[in-house]
């Protein structure tokens, strides 16, 4: 003991000196880490050899068929940067010489994938191509020389006079008789051009021009909006698009154009075409354009989204979904013109405003459309005067009529959706779009039917449904897809409805969805509790009927296993939440049965004021410590028995442990009670808990005494040092939310689990040699630490990091038992670091809903084959669940299984949740009787997806020298509760 | 000017016996040859004679097409073949052809073997008119002969119902027959290209309705049939055999399905089960979600449809019964309906249109009560002889309408008018009012010209086609170069050229290029004009004086002045000169070539006025 004192003082002493040290030390580290990145050395080997080879190879080359295949075969494998520029010359030698226009079509576009290359800068080679240009006949070669231009000008937006010289190249092209070099040419002034700057040497491109006054590039692209070719059309339309994107400002003069080319002979140019006319809109929804029949004008948001609706009965399905897609975020559109994409008749109203006596005439001769619904209501009536109402062609009217009842189902998606993003904008609309979502419930693509039931939940908030419109809804309850049903619940949810008889209604059909489907239980509880919730005053009313209750009579008791009957009990509870007359209404049984769920549901059954005759055990005790729901009470509990950890600055200061064993016990019931805080405070507790058990492993008596003395602390402690391990991976992986402090902290604790567990191997083991290797990882580690939390260090002063951090350069010298020495009385030095809350810390949670593992019917299958066991689990707070979460099959002669499920297995019903429904298949050799088998779900990770992601391999997709991480660790976190299945293979029946 | 003349034989102004007589380009073809349904004499087929008094239709006719396979329009196509005489090819498309010859049999069962009529075709002319027959697929141009060819689109409908364009050289007539343009459950809705006929031929059955929304008219019958089976009621849907029953199946079925329905479908048993058959194997032509999921199933192979027997309708609990016929008019939907009637739980669905006189138009009228004859009770009264009975059926079911017919409404038509783009548009297969309400509507929006022949009614609709004429690559390399950078396709251009007409084919070429090909020498034409000028200088002064006029006036013009006293501007000569009387009066000689007439005429007007004094 006295040993280490002497040390210490002797360590201060020196610590100035040596913390210099750690700091020079640190920062070269820093500054060679780039380079120990790049192996340069075997790039320089390879670069001459590359280039000679191709030029050999070409050189080799007699005919054009050999002399491609030696570039395609080039083209497979990687350049580096530094050699691009020899590969390019070398090529361009070739070019020159070829004859073939393959061969040159070929060069020119390696030429293209060359200047992609990270690191190249192409504006070398602009020169050479745009000379190469001038001097090639082929059409096609000058069509992927411009092709290449335009990579290469990608490459350098910056660089102003090339991107100017482009641009003249394109311009002087445009008049080329093949539309594949006008098509490389608009796509070059769409990526490049700018709107401001008139293009200067535009009299140069024909004699003709040299009268017109300089032209800017979108006048320029838009005289190919009539081309001949409808490849060029399209090129022109996406080139202003193109435009556009890059911020350049549109002028409205091009909207007559594009509405114009909505009428095209070709899709492509229409699907364009309505892009365009979506852009012009959303630029100048205001400004007021003619309509062409009459002299009256209107908005040009409203005249385009008259004109997108009438493309979504276009000939073509992709016009059409991509239409019905763009009406979606036309929000700015007046509401008169919206309501009519709802009406197929109405539609005279559209194109003009018209008088009284014009609408009251027409509200007359309405009748002339006959629906067809009612039998003999087609007779034509009398002759009406049809003059001057254009009844048909009117864009806007039924375009969602149209688009909801399409072919493709990929148009209805679109137009259910855009519906669903006008609807959310519009709370009148979405009163009117109810019917049609409602009717989509009845599509015969079941993805349809989800999409329509997801798309009116989004807009339940602006409406109320009424009773014969939620029969229809309801009538869903029977379908029987779990997602549909499901879905339908999460609507429910979040439904305002306008009757007692609705809700009356809504409990008769769920509570029959129960019946048939009896999985639905949770689901159509939870339902339940927010319609009750949400409707108190409508629930009033018929609460006796429900809880069937008599003025005069005592009726039976209800049993209280009865799914059904808990289901009208959390309707009725969550509606007296809000409504302080209703428990009177309640008999005594009823109160029984609510202290019952209130335990045993609490997530469904809130905290209820009841009147004071009655006040049910348990509860008023329990909740006091919650306070009435009040979070910040929670929050400030949590704050404090932090606080009052931290106090511990020592490891063995006396009562540190009770308090240690206090505080988790706290916060263990805390995370119950308040499960907004539930991360937090399992975090905190996980957290305290490993130094709890480091606390444990340190006491002293252990580490004084000979080792044969103490076998039994000397196991205690390397389990314990195995725990603190699992344990700070669980808190690194298992909670979402953390920021680098926390997870500094966590790898702090690690470090000194693994120190532990280094000293108690150099006691226990004799020999040198293999503790050389260990210490050399376990520096190796603490190194890492280093570079990787750098900006957190200040953080941890005392800390065990720390200290080993100034020691650095003498562990690093000393020998393996010094160091051991030196780590053991560290880990006693160092303090406690106390943990800083983040804002919100969510512990990553999985339920498996099925397999219950109540059933006592053992699933029988034949040895040798495998039966599909179906998984039904939800996974909250999961980042990436498609690629983390197993399951494991635990099988009872210790085989255990690990199966991956498919990405499409997970579904997201809301945010923050997953729903994992899959099968997994079990097999087992036969089994004389039936036995139990463990389902659970793990999260896997690894640490290097803490690290920052290694760089891509740049130009092509090989993976080949990617280096991997040494220290790499993975492994599985149990991420839910294990569920027994009840198996038995038999044997094969011969 | 040339051109295309239609007549209606049937189904113009009228529903039922399609047929549709088209001359286009020197070509005759029919267009459907369908029976009618509510007649029983000559009336019931088209009138052949119309085409020719005596004699076999092969000379007078180039070919037949069926649009699809109700009897409407092709029940009077053996009695063409066979009785009449046609031996020229039959169009129709694959499941048309399958389906065809089964109707055609149950029709020539139901007249020969039940009604007891003769002189009818019988099962060997069907089959010899089948052989006639060629199969068509969607979207391939045939060619009949080397100048008419016909193309099939989708017209959905029913099971293979096509529309088909007939084009001659650059007229052409597309004739949609049956056509729906909102998808149903088991068809796809009906498509064409942007190809601009000169008429558009197009039914117009629903002119004067928009219908509701089809999600609409589904949910209302899913939610009726549904509420009746849950009360325990019985349902009964008459319905005919082929295209609307599919549809209903496929919607009960998936519904069944997807509510985990238990109480029994039936069909009534007959065609179906042969139809069902090819419905199953014409997977192609139905809509997405059949064509997409029919690797894991086949929609119309049903799980809860069975066949039906006569005993069940006695069965206690709820069941669901398709009958035919669909009116109510006989036949098993009658007996059934007999049966049930009484019974307020139970519905009946009429699904379509009932022809007045039926069952079925009588109760969606509303009639509670209904005489009904009754042949298997016996009455005690004798009347003259015959024995019959009258039964008072009290009609206490519900009774419910709900179309789910095929056509497409005023929207659909205006809808498919507007992806044709064609330049005229004929009307048929509807009623007379109605679609007198439609022309106008048609005329109003699209400004083009829209007819409605009645029956026997000629349409004469003048063409203008374009003739194609070949130019040679020479020439128009030429006046490439001459003219701006590209053609513009919106423009008409001018260019000089020769038109050759030779051998039935016309070429453009170049003139020298002509005159070669013909042996002709070059004429050469040259006008010579004499202007007379006040100039009082010299000769070779006023010579010069008109020289620099003219090279300032025109400029980018070769304007020379030679040495032997003339001057050339481009080929036209100047020449002066004056006669020693009147030294002051000059003649100015001018002499050009045909082709420089403008130039020429030009520098005559211009030297008219006089040279100016400022030279």
């Amino acid at each position: 003991m006295t040993l280490f004192r002497c040390w210490l003082l002797r360590s201060t002493g020196m610590a100035a000196h040596l913390k210099k040290r750690v700091y020079e030390e640190f920062s070269k580290v820093v500054q060679q880490l780039p380079h120990e990145e790049v192996p340069a050395k075997k790039l320089r080997l390879t670069k001459p050899s590359k280039s000679a080879a191709l030029h050999i190879d070409l050189c080799k080359a007699t005919n054009a068929t050999d002399a491609l295949q030696y570039l395609l075969n080039f083209a497979r494998k990687p350049v580096e940067a530094e050699s691009v520029e020899g590969v390019v010359r070398i090529l361009l030698e070739h070019y020159y010489k070829e004859v073939d226009n393959s061969v040159r079509l070929k060069i020119a576009s390696l030429l293209g994938l060359l200047s992609k290359t990270a690191g190249f800068s192409p504006d070398c080679i602009v020169d050479d191509v745009i000379s190469t240009l001038n001097n090639d006949k082929s059409k096609q070669v000058l069509a992927q020389l411009l092709d290449t231009l335009l990579v290469i000008g990608t490459q350098l937006p910056e660089n102003i006079a090339v991107t100017q010289r482009l641009i003249d190249v394109a311009c002087k092209h445009l008049n080329s008789t093949f539309f594949g070099v006008r098509n490389k040419c608009l796509q070059l002034l769409g990526c490049l051009g700018t709107v401001d700057k008139p293009l200067t040497k535009e009299s140069e491109t024909g004699p003709s021009a040299s009268a017109t006054p300089p032209r800017d590039v979108p006048s320029l692209i838009s005289d190919y909006f009539s081309d001949q070719d409808p490849r060029v059309r399209t090129a022109a339309i996406k080139a202003m698009l193109q435009l556009h994107e890059r911020g350049m400002k549109l002028q409205q003069t091009v909207y007559n154009q594009a509405c114009k080319l909505l009428s095209d002979d070709y899709e492509q140019v229409r699907s364009a075409a309505v892009q365009m006319v979506w852009v012009l809109s959303q630029l100048y929804p205001e400004s007021i354009v003619p309509i062409p029949s009459s002299n009256e004008e209107i908005r040009l948001v409203d005249d385009s989204f008259g004109k997108i609706c009438h493309m979504v009965s276009d000939g073509s399905w992709v016009v059409r979904v991509q239409a019905a897609k763009l009406l979606g975020s036309m929000q700015q559109v007046s509401p008169h013109f919206l309501e009519q994409t709802l009406d197929k008749k109405l539609m005279s109203d559209l194109r003009r405003k018209r008088t009284a006596h014009e609408r009251a005439k027409e509200l007359y001769t309405s009748g002339e459309f006959s629906s067809g619904r009612r039998w003999a209501d087609d007779a034509p009536k009398e002759k009406v005067d049809t003059s001057g109402v254009n009844l048909i062609d009117s864009g806007a009217c039924g375009a969602f009529v149209h688009g909801l009842e399409d072919e493709m189902y990929e148009v209805r998606i679109a137009a259910v959706e855009a519906l669903c993003s006008l609807a959310q904008a519009s709370p009148s609309f979405a009163e009117k779009c109810l019917d049609f979502l409602v009717d989509m419930f009845n599509d015969e693509i079941e993805e349809v039917r989800l999409q329509s039931i997801h798309a009116l939940r989004q807009i339940s908030t602006n409406i109320t449904l009424r009773e014969d419109q939620l029969d229809t809804v309801l009538a869903v309850l029977e379908d029987s897809s779990r997602d549909i049903r499901e879905a339908l619940h999460e609507l429910l949810c979040y439904a305002n409805v306008s009757t007692k008889e609705c809700i009356q209604l809504a409990l008769l059909e769920l509570l029959k969805n129960l019946t048939k489907y009896p999985t639905d239980r949770n689901s159509v509880w939870k339902c339940l509790k927010f319609l009750g919730a949400r409707h108190p005053t409508l629930v009033l009313p018929i609460v006796p009927e429900l809880l069937s209750t008599h003025p005069y009579f005592d009726t039976p008791e209800p049993d209280m296993d009865d799914p059904a009957y808990i289901a009208v009990l959390v309707l009725v509870f969550n509606a007296a939440k809000s409504c302080p007359t209703m428990p009177a209404l309640f008999s005594d049984h009823t109160f029984r049965h609510y202290a019952y769920l209130r335990d045993s549901l609490s997530h469904l059954v809130p905290q209820l004021r009841l009147p004071g005759r009655k006040q049910v055990a348990g509860t008023s005790s329990e909740t006091s410590g919650v306070g009435a729901g009040s979070l910040e009470s929670a929050q400030h509990f949590l704050q404090e028995s932090l606080a009052r950890v931290s106090t511990l600055q020592n490891l063995d200061s006396p009562g540190a442990q009770e308090l240690l064993h206090f505080t988790i016990r706290d916060l263990q019931r805390l995370g119950e009670l308040q499960t907004d805080l539930a991360g937090s405070a399992d975090f905190c507790a996980t957290y305290l808990h490993c130094q709890l058990l480091l606390m444990k492993a340190l006491q002293e008596k252990l580490w004084n005494m000979a080792v044969p003395l103490c076998l039994k602390q000397n196991a205690m402690a390397s389990t314990a040092a195995q725990q603190i391990l699992e344990e700070t991976y669980k808190l690194e992986f298992l909670y979402s939310g953390l920021e680098s402090r926390q997870v500094a902290t966590i790898h702090n604790v690690r470090l000194q689990a693994k120190a532990l567990q280094l000293i108690l191997i150099a006691r226990t083991k004799r020999g040198v040699e293999p503790l050389l290797a260990l210490c050399e990882k376990f520096l190796q580690e603490v190194e890492a630490f280093q570079r990787l939390f750098i900006t957190e260090l200040p953080h941890f002063q005392d800390s065990f990091v720390e200290k080993l951090l100034e020691l650095m350069p003498r562990l690093v010298a000393c020998k393996p038992l010094d160091l051991v020495k030196i780590l053991q009385t560290t880990l006693r030095q160092s303090r406690f670091i106390h943990l800083k809350l983040p804002e919100q810390i969510h512990r990553a949670l999985a339920t498996i809903i099925e397999p219950t593992g109540e059933s006592d019917n053992p699933l029988r299958f034949t040895s040798g084959l495998v039966v599909a066991l179906d998984i039904d689990a939800t996974l909250e707070h999961v980042q990436e669940p498609q690629t983390v979460v197993k399951v494991q099959v635990l099988y009872p002669d210790g085989q255990s299984h690990i199966i991956h499920p498919k990405p499409g297995d997970f579904r997201t019903p809301g945010p923050g949740r997953v729903r994992l429904i899959t099968q997994v298949y079990l097999s087992h050799s036969a089994w004389t009787e039936p036995c139990q088998i463990e389902v659970r779900l793990l999260l896997a990770y690894s640490s290097s997806s803490s690290k920052l992601a290694a760089p891509k391999p740049a130009w092509n997709e090989s993976m080949e020298g990617l280096p991997t991480s040494e220290n790499l660790i993975e492994g599985t976190i149990n991420l839910s509760k294990p569920v027994k299945v009840f198996i038995m293979p038999k044997p094969a029946r011969r | 000017m040339p051109d295309i003349k239609v007549t209606p034989l049937g189904a113009g102004q009228d529903v039922g016996r399609s047929c549709i007589l088209v001359s286009i380009g020197g070509k005759n073809i029919m267009l459907d040859c369908g029976m009618h349904m509510g007649y029983n004499d000559d009336r019931r087929f088209p009138d052949f004679s119309y085409i020719t008094q005596n004699g076999r239709l092969t000379d007078y006719l180039d070919c037949v097409i069926i649009s699809h396979f109700h009897l409407d329009h092709c029940g009077a196509l053996p009695y063409m073949s066979e009785m009449v005489g046609y031996d020229g090819p039959i169009y129709m498309t694959h499941p048309t052809k399958a389906i065809c010859p089964i109707l055609l049999e149950d029709f020539r069962k139901i007249t020969v073997d039940k009604k007891g009529e003769t002189n009818f075709f019988t099962s060997q002319m069907i089959k010899d008119c089948m052989k006639k027959v060629v199969p068509l697929n969607l979207h391939q141009t045939v060619q009949v002969d080397d100048e008419l060819e016909i193309k099939a689109y989708y017209a959905g409908h029913v099971l293979g119902a096509a529309m088909v364009q007939i084009k001659v050289g650059s007229e052409s007539v597309v004739y949609t027959g049956d056509y729906n343009m909102t998808p149903d459950r088991h068809l796809g809705a009906a498509w064409i290209d942007k190809c601009r006929p000169d008429i558009l031929i197009t039914e117009s059955t629903y002119a004067t309705t928009i219908r509701d929304s089809k999600r609409c008219r589904e949910r209302d019958f899913l939610k009726k049939v549904h509420e009746s089976i849950e009360r325990g009621g019985k349902v009964l849907i008459p319905v005919f055999a082929l295209g609307r029953a599919q549809e209903l199946c496929i919607l009960l079925e998936t519904f069944w399905e997807r509510m985990n329905l238990k109480a029994p479908i039936y069909f009534s048993t007959g065609l179906t089960e042969k139809a069902n058959h090819y419905y199953k194997l014409f997977i192609t032509w139905t809509n997405q979600k059949i064509r997409k999921t029919f690797v894991q199933r086949n929609m119309f192979e049903f799980k809860h449809i069975k066949a039906f027997d006569r005993s069940y309708a006695d069965n206690p609990g709820p069941m669901v019964v398709f009958a035919t016929p669909g009116m109510l008019h006989a036949g098993q939907s009658l007996q059934i309906f007999k049966k049930w009637a009484g019974n307020e739980k139970n519905m009946v669905i009429m699904p379509g249109y009932c022809v007045q006189g039926t069952v079925g138009h009588k109760i969606l009228n509303g009639q509670k009560k209904l005489e009904m004859e009754g042949r298997a009770t016996i009455s005690l009264r004798l009347i003259d002889g015959v024995c019959a009975s009258v039964i008072i059926l009290e009609v206490k079911l519900q009774v419910e309408y709900m179309s789910f017919s095929a056509h497409a409404d005023a929207k659909g038509i205006m809808q498919l008018i507007r992806m044709a783009e064609p330049h005229n548009i004929l009307l048929v297969h509807g009623e007379a009012k109605k679609m007198a309400f439609l022309k106008d509507k048609i005329e109003q929006e699209f400004n083009i010209s829209c007819y409605m022949p009645a029956n026997g009614e000629t349409t004469t609709v003048t063409t203008n086609p374009s003739v194609p004429v070949d130019i040679s690559l020479n020439l128009l390399k030429r006046e490439m170069a001459l003219g701006g950078p590209l053609p513009d396709p919106k423009r008409p251009r001018t260019m000089h050229g020769t038109l050759i007409m030779k051998d039935n084919s016309l070429r453009l070429v170049s003139p020298e290029q002509a005159l070669k090909e013909l042996g002709l020498s070059e004429h050469q034409l040259r006008f010579t004009c004499r202007v007379h000028l006040q100039d009082p200088h010299s000769d070779t002064d006023t010579l010069s004086r008109i020289y620099s006029h003219l090279k300032s006036v025109l400029k980018g013009y070769a304007v020379q002045h030679l040495p032997d006293s003339t001057v050339m501007v481009e080929s036209i000569v100047l020449k002066v000169s004056s006669s020693a009387e009147e030294p002051d009066l000059k003649v100015v000689l001018l002499s050009w070539c045909f082709q420089d007439e403008e130039l020429g005429s030009f520098l005559s007007t211009l030297l008219k006025k006089g040279l100016p004094s400022a030279l």
